[in-house]
């Protein structure tokens, strides 16, 4: 029998097997940042271990980050602590450091494939859940907890129970006006935040071949957001295309060797499934999230829902337990919901692509009054190239703020927060309690629901403009 | 890792589901570069209402948490294992819990013990009428018990083979991997040279 992609990968991948034990697998790539790998550094510090493969490993900045007054110390004397230590710990190990400052600095998960070091076939591991973001370039990328990250840097592997594959077919075209966000917005909505679960996910059908690899890294960033363990995307000539002449790419006979390579990498036509699902992309229209979880999503065009329309007596107190957090009533429509706060970027709609869609759809228009937009590049490569572009100039007109590279309000770890009660649209993905500042409020949206949404101060589309 | 063979301990009801890794410890309690000291960020945007199950005395020393559905869903911090574990838990208990999450457990000595959804309905039920009542793991036998005569739950729990046996053996992961090296080093000896590298 063939075999799927993802199995592919693995297979190409396991150091040992042995029955009843879960695979050792090798790790082409290891990401780290400042939150999840102090611990694991003073892990090897205590067992007197060393960094296997400081070759293979590569630490950015990102979760603390300021994204104003960048050239002064960060403020926060625990953030600085930790960034501190990170750099410390580099220095000490040897492993490549992108700090503040620095031009390759930004999210882990932009900073990777801007590199061109996320490739085809890998393994990628980061002790950051949204490493599944990588799988759109055809690689088993996944979020690792900090003692797995300890494990990877003394080891370069990671023993690991092979799981499960499922299929999404995401049948017919995007409609205009929909984007990558709102088919993933949607796909979880339907499948609910536990439907992946134990699953790597193989997303495939035309509207995922017609995506760009900006739009696929939106869809596979959100695998984890469904409870995927990865989430992956066959390579083709998009992927060879956006890879070619980045500065990790390979050149001359080697890229040859390793186009010849990536080209097997699709699922065989016999290979067996655990599991499909499938999603009609031509019903797919703007999508936002009304709840606390990515699950509770409704098209923007309907209506906050009433908790007893939910079956599943968890979901039904879920649900009701959302709409009192989030101040809803049921039955609202959610173009009336009123927003204090607009937030474009993160790794799931930082990129480059994503600010020049924002960029574009904003252009001699104005952020309304009460409203504050504050649209953070996913890395300092991408802030430069958008200032090249003169977006930020765009974005500095219409009223909205422009700042520095950072994950910054995806999670409020820096001082870019909600306040309580405060209301955000916001192109990250996540939208659990207090996510972006204790007691505040998130919508989950596409890139241009948040332009909409800050041109009219309430969710909006668009269409609308 | 210490061995963990069985526990008993007082039980905390946790009626919810979709408990996420940012309601078990939010962000900004995250910026600690040690293992220790994370109890003071568990729960934290619930410990303020005195109504929330921690804040009640009787369940004040619990060590074991039975929760809804869906448990450390989210984002990769083991920061919410250890914040538990020096909170004091040394058990939690769920009919599903979020992927990293059960891993992180594993590899931390918290023990994630799966029930059926039927368990952990009992098991609310029977601490809210007997706040403060224990409840008893056997990791040996995977099965957690709690209550007596009438009032007696006893059922089996589901966790992987591998992960039992280092729990049970205390075992550090990162050693039995190093017991591999040389098949480590023959993989890399194989590696093809396209694959890229950071320095
Ligand atoms: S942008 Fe948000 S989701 Fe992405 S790595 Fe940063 S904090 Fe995590």
């Amino acid at each position: 029998m063939g075999k799927t992609l993802a199995e592919k990968i693995w297979d190409d991948h396991v150091v040992r097997s042995a029955p009843g034990e879960p695979d050792l697998l090798f790790i082409d790539l290891h990401l780290l940042h400042e939150v999840t790998s102090p611990q694991a550094f003073d892990g090897l510090r205590l067992s007197g271990r060393t960094v296997r493969r400081p070759d293979l490993t590569l630490a950015t900045e990102d979760h603390n980050i300021p994204t104003t007054d960048l050239d002064k110390p960060i403020a926060d004397p625990v953030s600085r602590l930790q960034v501190e230590t990170l750099r410390g710990n580099c220095a000490e190990f040897g492993v490549r450091l992108h700090p503040m400052g620095d031009i390759e600095q930004g999210i882990v998960h932009v900073v990777g494939p801007q590199l061109g070091l996320t490739q085809p076939g890998m393994t990628i591991v980061c002790g950051d859940s949204h490493t599944s973001t990588h799988g759109a370039f055809g690689s088993i990328a996944f979020g690792i907890g900090t003692s797995e990250v300890e494990h990877v840097l003394a080891t370069q592997s990671l023993s690991q129970a092979k799981p499960k594959m499922m299929a999404v077919d995401v049948v017919g075209e995007l409609p205009p006006g929909s984007t990558a966000k709102d088919l993933i917005l949607a796909l979880i909505t339907q499948e609910t935040t536990g439907g992946g679960q134990g699953y790597i996910v193989e997303y495939r059908g035309e509207a995922i071949r017609a995506l760009t690899m900006e739009e696929r890294m939106t869809i596979c960033n959100m695998s984890i957001e469904w409870g995927a363990k990865a989430g992956l995307i066959a390579p083709d000539q998009t992927t060879f295309d956006y890879l070619e002449g980045r500065p990790h790419a390979p050149q001359g006979a080697e890229w040859d060797a390793a186009v010849a390579y990536w080209k097997g990498l699709v699922t065989d036509e016999d290979a067996h499934f655990d599991k499909v699902v499938t999603i009609d992309a031509s019903q797919v229209t703007p999508w936002v999230t009304w709840g606390t979880n990515p699950g509770q999503g409704v098209a923007l065009s309907g209506l906050v829902p009433n908790p007893d329309d939910f079956d599943d007596a968890d979901e039904r107190e879920a649900a009701a337990n959302a709409l009192r957090y989030m101040g809803l009533e049921a039955g609202t429509p959610m173009r009336d919901i009123t927003v204090d706060t607009v937030f474009v970027g993160s790794c799931t709609n930082g990129r480059i692509s994503d600010l020049r869609r924002a960029a574009d759809l904003i252009k001699g228009k104005k952020v309304a009054d009460g409203t504050r937009m504050l649209v953070v590049p996913g890395s300092v490569r991408v802030r430069l190239q958008a200032e090249e572009e003169g977006l930020d100039v765009v974005f500095k007109e219409a009223g909205a703020e422009w700042r520095g590279a950072g994950c910054s309000m995806c999670l409020g770890m820096n001082p870019d927060q909600l306040t309580p009660g405060e209301r955000s649209a916001s192109t990250s993905n996540r939208n659990f309690e207090g996510r972006q500042g204790k007691g505040g409020r998130t919508h989950l949206v596409s890139p241009d629901v948040a332009v909409a949404t800050a041109v009219t101060g309430h969710l909006a589309s668009p269409a609308e403009l | 890792m210490d061995k963990f063979t069985s526990h008993t301990g007082v039980g905390a009801p946790l009626r919810r589901s979709n408990v996420d890794t940012d309601q078990i410890i939010p962000a900004v309690y995250l910026k600690r570069v040690t293992r220790t000291g994370f109890e003071d960020g568990l729960f934290a945007a619930w410990r303020n209402d005195p109504e929330f199950v921690l804040n009640q005395p009787a369940y004040e020393h619990a060590t074991v948490l039975v929760a809804g559905p869906d448990f450390g869903t989210g984002s990769s911090r083991e920061h919410a294992v250890w914040a538990l574990q020096n909170y004091g838990f040394k058990v939690i208990i769920s009919p599903r819990f979020g992927d990293i999450f059960r891993g992180n457990s594993g590899k931390a000595g918290l023990l994630a013990a799966q029930v059926d959804e039927k368990v952990v309905a009992a098991l609310w039920a029977y601490l809210e009428a007997n706040p403060g009542a224990q409840i008893s793991v056997d990791l040996e036998s995977r099965t957690v018990s709690a209550g007596e005569g009438v009032d007696r739950i006893e059922d089996s729990f589901t966790i992987d083979d591998y992960t039992r046996w280092r729990l049970l053996e205390g075992l550090d992961d990162i050693g039995i991997t190093l017991g591999h090296a040389d098949d480590i080093a023959a993989y890399e000896a194989k590696r093809p040279s396209f694959k890229p590298a950071t320095l």
